[in-house]
């Protein structure tokens, strides 16, 4: 499968993703890192995509989405943004919103 | 010129910010003293009204693509409307009233 292909069904078959270096467990980037607990600390599962395993997808992400940076965070098909959005999303209380209504949307749906 | 000062020139030119800060942060990283890879931004401008997070750092993007393609490695940025600054700077606590324990 192409690799723009392969973003875009992580991107649209996965309620909430973070295209991220390294893992939730084992992040091994510092915004990746961030990014990734603000993400767990909203309670629901995620999907993740270590863009350090898949290098077509390192390579390519950026293209995707016009967006040149990791980690990217993906909510119900949508580029919500980086490390920063997603920190101020937290704080604000909406990331917390948006993922329970992208996760619980999808169950109910599903 | 220095990635700094191109950071600093091309924001000034294209978004006319009221307020600019560009942090060099790469010596909090795994990168040789006087690096400058990574970089904190934090931006107040009129451009921003009645956009969302990710157009503005689209925008920002866009405005340092050939930076971020060629030199710079990580790009925190902090964007605000010249209101929502005036609300984020009311959030830093304001020091205590002195309460008189001096005794003078």
């Amino acid at each position: 499968m192409d690799v723009m292909e392969r973003i875009d069904q992580a991107v649209k078959n996965n309620a909430v993703v973070l295209f991220m270096k390294g893992t939730p467990q084992m992040p091994q980037c510092g915004f990746s890192s961030r990014a990734a607990q603000a993400l767990m600390a909203c309670g629901k599962e995620f999907a993740h995509v270590n863009v350090l395993m898949d290098p077509e997808i390192f390579e390519n992400l950026p293209r995707y989405a016009d967006w040149p940076t990791f980690p990217q965070l993906y909510i119900n098909g949508e580029l919500i943004g980086g490390c920063d959005i997603t920190l101020e999303l937290y704080q604000k209380g909406e990331l917390q919103k948006m993922v329970a209504e992208a996760v619980d949307g999808q169950t109910a749906e599903g | 010129m220095r990635i700094q000062n191109v950071i600093e020139s091309k924001l000034k030119q294209d978004l006319q910010p009221v307020y600019l800060e560009v942090i060099n942060e790469s010596g909090n990283h795994n990168v040789p003293p006087g690096s400058e890879s990574h970089f904190k931004v934090v931006i107040v401008s009129d451009a921003f009204m009645d956009k969302m997070p990710v157009a503005r750092h689209r925008m920002i993007n866009r405005i340092l693509a050939e930076e971020l393609q060629n030199s710079i490695h990580a790009l925190a940025l902090h964007t605000y409307t010249p209101t929502e600054w005036d609300e984020v700077s009311s959030h830093v606590p304001a020091s205590p009233p002195c309460q008189g324990g001096g005794n003078k």
